[in-house]
């Protein structure tokens, strides 16, 4: 058995007092991130389970969703990600070998490539919900109709006191457009219903207004697409929930970003009295880098977890 | 560069493999569209995804430092995607199982049409 | 810092005892501040246990209102609000971070002769992770309340003109006390990992450190689970969306398969620590090596990676397909194995031990027959057949109370006072836990026991009455009898557990004062003083074999154990 002096050797400030060695405290930071990086994996994968069951038991309605989302924008994205990965990786390298000048432009450049994806991301959702691709029933709703309730009970339970408000019918356009799928083989979908007060030509100009404005690869709105399957709108929930979700994740990512960028600066050096509840009490080095090896863990799994969605929706 | 551990507490990957990660990325990303041009059928699903955990295998084991790390830590994370598997694969007996109960709908016309313009 | 310096002479274990941990540093902020684990193991185990009361004391209230035929005291409404909340509470505030957070946050580091656990920090976030979680959970009683059962089953939940109005924050409740078991559970991997002792090899740990490894890996891998699945369901309730609802397109059996997914492995992270526990009782209190070491160990493990496989067992009667019902069926029979691996080991290190009837022996003994029951029903229960007859019936009611309070909860006394006198340097009045824990035993058995009977007549789960129309008048007289009994039982328990928390607390005030080893313990918690010092030992402390009791004698100066004064330890040799 090993005998050890009581620590009297220098005991570097970023050493906290139950480790014994800067090594151990850094391989056990390394893995408490991995076991958090397992955590996220898990919350992520109750996502993939519900895409997978879902694909599973509705194939058409994946085949027929991807075409409404921009296969273009998604493969830029996803070069964002990768690339930022790698500037990522290569901040890591940096830090460990204490260039402290190039560390803070790999991290620059990354959370570039972050705030990069968040503006694609932000235009493909507004592109999309200015078409009218909403999650829920909201799907079934024509762009411009001026709904935006998203009370969607449409055979509400009866519940106590509640059982007179109960009655509320379900919106007439949802329940018009909205096709339960049932036992038997149905037409294919019918032509979405206009709103009340509008016409059928207003309602079809606006459509073919909306196509010509198209960047998706789709000649018609889904609403009008007779090939529309019956759960459509089951596709865009899934979609908005994992890139939802995932697009969090990102946005995560810059805080924790900047937050490291800070700590590659010399701000902690200059005011460690303000920085340390940020627990940033010195800026980082050859000798402590953990935050940015640790963070880089984190944007690796953000940028993992990509590369499983880009195909999943964009590409099949 | 060497890699100079005096100082360090771990192994310091050298920026040319983390680029030559970053290239073999891109290069895959590229073979996965062109690849989605195609229809294999009901392979699509595992091309692409294959092609995908290739991806990930050079992100988790180069970029992630895996290949030079504690072999626990990867234990950690195959266990991850080992419980995901299970998770995924029992929830989807039932999808196997039903198959000829489900309410297809207009599924099938759909799906017929869709072959028809894309195929 | 742990050293194995067996060039000075052996250590006085029984040590000064001022300037505890409790005396370290004063005031409320170095409480509400604090990074030491064994500060935070005692705030834990105050507001758990002030938790337990209250969700205790719904129970008295469904107990009261079912002791009787007709709506007595309680309208339908209040009464399935009840029992929702006392389920949340129980499982989420309660018995989950039950013996983890409180008594695993304490002793585990100093097991491991360790200074604190591996992020102080962390360990301090995910207590203030169960305060704000305990409130959100707390205010859903007046922000509409919540009548769904604490499994949120849907489509209910997600009607918003069905379901109360307090889900959301029930489910913002869940999400948050996950984040804290996780963080709880990934703190105690990596302590275990990277700060073991030179020469605490893994086989030389004590079994209550296995049982809490393998607790957070359940935490780790499970929990992620139930947050996704809050999260969805407060979307589908906001928004709408689809996902669970029939009439909507989704499928409500998804969500079941997301809840039980955690929910089953969230029983092991109930039942592993008190196991855990079990081990260190039996063996110390039978002046015995425990039997079977490695088995116990790797069985702890091989529970951990099966909880994962059998959630299903929850959804026989769901209309998943019957192969899947096979499947789970049979990986539920084979994960009883590692439990009962257990339980023959801890008989056999009972068999020829020198056996003290103290009060956490007792409640050890009691484990071991109380967890014989509810493991045992559990087969009755992942049974197809009988499933189909006794799911949602109070059969199930039982079995569950005996596997989460008669072996969960009772695990987690045995060790509270097993690690009393460790904690606060107090000795209880032995005499008085001897009764309650009679009580607590006697009053358990009536109430639950009473239950399996009624479950296997029929009458079933969630349910407010058992007269009026519909029912039979030979009915209702039959199951009035199961349940006035039941209620007695569960006023002879409630009588016992105030007995506890009386004797407990006089002890804090007049309870003689503990040696560092009162029981005769090996491991490394008990070579500290009691109460340890901040800093955990004041002199560093033998790394052996934790269940070989041959090198202590009692000291009757002290009413302790210490090291044999014949023994000297040579160099190489603990």
């Amino acid at each position: 058995m090993t005998v050890t002096e009581p620590s009297t050797h220098d005991h570097p400030d970023f050493l906290q007092h139950h480790w014994d060695t800067p090594k151990q405290q850094f391989e056990a930071g390394k893995l408490g991130m991995w076991l958090f990086l397992a955590t996220e994996v898990l919350l992520f994968g109750g996502l993939f389970v519900l895409y997978a069951v879902w694909r599973g038991n509705h194939p058409e309605m994946f085949k027929f969703g991807s075409q409404f989302l921009d296969t273009k924008l998604g493969a830029i994205n996803t070069a964002v990600l990768i690339l930022s990965s790698l500037t990522m990786a290569a901040a890591v390298t940096m830090a460990q070998r204490n260039k402290r000048g190039a560390l803070m432009i790999l991290l620059s450049l990354t959370l570039a490539g972050a705030l990069t994806f968040l503006v694609i991301k932000y235009f493909e959702y507004s592109h999309k919900f200015h078409e009218g691709y909403y999650p829920g029933m909201k799907f079934y709703e024509p762009p411009g109709s001026g709904s935006l309730s998203w009370d969607n009970d449409p055979t509400p339970m009866v519940h106590g006191a509640a059982a007179a408000h109960a009655t509320e019918a379900p919106s007439p356009l949802v329940a018009a457009n909205f096709v339960m799928p049932d036992a038997e083989p149905t037409t294919i979908a019918p032509p979405v219903v206009a709103p009340a007060g509008v016409s059928q030509e207003a309602l079809d100009a606006l459509y073919d207004d909306i196509v010509a404005e198209h960047h998706d690869d789709h000649p018609v709105h889904p609403l009008q697409d007779p090939n529309r399957p019956d759960n459509a709108h089951m596709f865009f929930n899934i979609y908005f929930l994992m890139t939802g979700l995932h697009g969090i994740h990102v946005s995560a990512g810059v805080i924790m970003l900047t937050w490291l960028l800070v700590g590659a600066s010399s701000i902690p050096d200059r005011w460690p009295q303000i920085t340390r509840f940020f627990l940033l009490k010195r800026s980082f080095g050859a000798d402590w880098f953990t935050p940015v090896d640790l963070g880089g863990l984190y944007w690796h799994i953000v940028d993992l977890i990509w590369i499983f969605l880009f195909p999943l929706f964009y590409l099949i | 560069m060497t890699d100079n551990e005096q100082h360090g507490v771990g192994h310091i990957v050298p920026i040319s493999i983390l680029a030559a990660t970053g290239g073999g990325l891109l290069v895959l990303t590229v073979i996965t569209v062109f690849a989605a041009g195609f229809d294999f059928g009901p392979a699509n699903v595992w091309i692409a995804l294959s092609i995908a955990a290739v991806k990930a295998s050079l992100v988790v084991l180069l970029f992630m430092h895996l290949l030079w790390d504690r072999p626990f830590n990867g234990v950690v994370f195959v266990a991850s995607i080992a419980f995901l598997a299970i998770f995924i694969g029992f929830a989807m007996t039932d999808t196997f199982e039903y198959r000829p109960d489900i309410d297809t709908g207009n599924a099938v016309q759909v799906q017929q049409k869709l072959d028809a313009i894309e195929p | 810092m742990t050293t194995i310096d067996t060039s000075k002479p052996i250590p006085d274990p029984a040590g000064p005892a001022e300037d505890n941990y409790l005396t370290h540093s004063s005031g409320i902020m170095s409480w509400l501040g604090t990074l030491d684990h064994k500060r935070i193991g005692v705030m834990y185990l105050v507001s758990i246990l002030s938790a337990f009361f209250v969700a205790g004391m719904f129970a008295l209230l469904i107990r009261t209102e079912l002791m009787m035929p007709g709506e007595d005291f309680l309208t339908q409404d209040q009464y399935n609000i009840m029992f929702t909340l006392h389920g949340a509470i129980m499982v989420f505030l309660v018995i989950i971070p039950s013996v983890p957070a409180s008594l695993g946050n304490f002793v585990l580091p100093i097991m491991l002769g360790a200074k604190d656990v591996a992020f102080p920090r962390l360990n301090l976030m995910s207590y203030y992770l169960w305060v704000i979680g305990a409130i959100f959970a707390v205010s859903s009683i007046f922000l509409g309340g919540v009548d769904t059962g604490w499994t949120l089953y849907v489509p209910y939940s997600t009607r918003t003109d069905a379901a109360m109005g307090g889900i959301i924050p029930v489910a913002t409740a869940v999400f948050i006390l996950g984040f804290s078991s996780i963080f709880t559970g990934l703190n105690f991997i990596v302590t275990i990992h990277r700060l073991r002792p030179p020469g605490m090899t893994w086989f030389k740990m004590p079994l209550f450190l296995w049982s809490i490894y393998a607790t957070g890996i359940l935490q780790v891998m499970a929990t992620p689970v139930i947050g996704i699945t809050v999260v969805l369901l407060m979307i589908e309730r906001t928004f709408g969306l689809g996902i669970f609802d029939p009439s909507l397109g989704g499928d409500p059996v998804l969500f079941q398969h997301f809840f039980w997914f955690y929910s089953h492995p969230a029983v092991y992270i109930m039942i592993l620590p008190a196991m855990g526990i079990v081990s260190e009782l039996i063996a110390v209190h039978s002046h015995r090596h425990i039997f079977g070491y490695r088995f116990i160990a790797f069985s702890s493990v091989a529970i951990a990676i099966f909880s994962f496989l059998v959630w299903g067992h929850h959804m026989f009667l769901s209309a998943q397909s019957p192969l899947i019902n096979v499947v789970f069926s049979a990986i539920t029979f084979s994960v009883a194995i590692p439990s009962a691996v257990k339980v023959f080991n801890w008989l056999a290190t009972l068999y020829k031990g020198s056996i003290s009837l103290n009060t956490p022996m007792l409640y050890g003994l009691s484990f071991i027959f109380m967890f014989g029951i509810g493991g045992l029903t559990g087969l009755h229960l992942g049974t197809l057949a009988t499933d189909i007859h006794l799911h949602d019936t109070y059969f199930v009611v039982a079995h569950f109370h005996y596997v989460m309070m008669g072996s969960a909860l009772i695990g987690m006394l045995g060790g509270l006072h097993h690690w009393w006198p460790k904690m606060t340097g107090r000795m209880y009045t032995e005499f008085w836990g001897r009764i309650a824990c009679g009580l607590i035993f006697v009053g358990f058995n009536v109430t639950f026991f009473t239950q399996f009977v009624l479950g296997s007549l029929g009458m079933p789960r969630r349910y407010q009455d058992y007269t009026g129309p519909g029912w039979s008048e030979t009915t209702t007289a039959l199951y009035h009898k199961y349940h006035f009994v039941s209620t007695m039982g569960s006023y002879i328990m409630a009588l016992g557990f105030f007995i506890t928390a009386a004797y407990l607390i006089h002890s804090l005030f007049r309870g003689r004062k503990a040696p560092a080893n009162p029981w005769g313990g090996r491991s490394l918690e008990w070579q500290c003083s009691s109460p340890p010092p901040h800093d955990n030992f004041s002199s560093a402390p033998h790394v052996g074999d934790c269940y070989d009791f041959s090198v202590l004698e009692w000291d009757e100066q002290e009413q302790g154990y210490h090291w044999r004064t014949d023994l000297k330890h040579e160099p190489g040799e603990a």
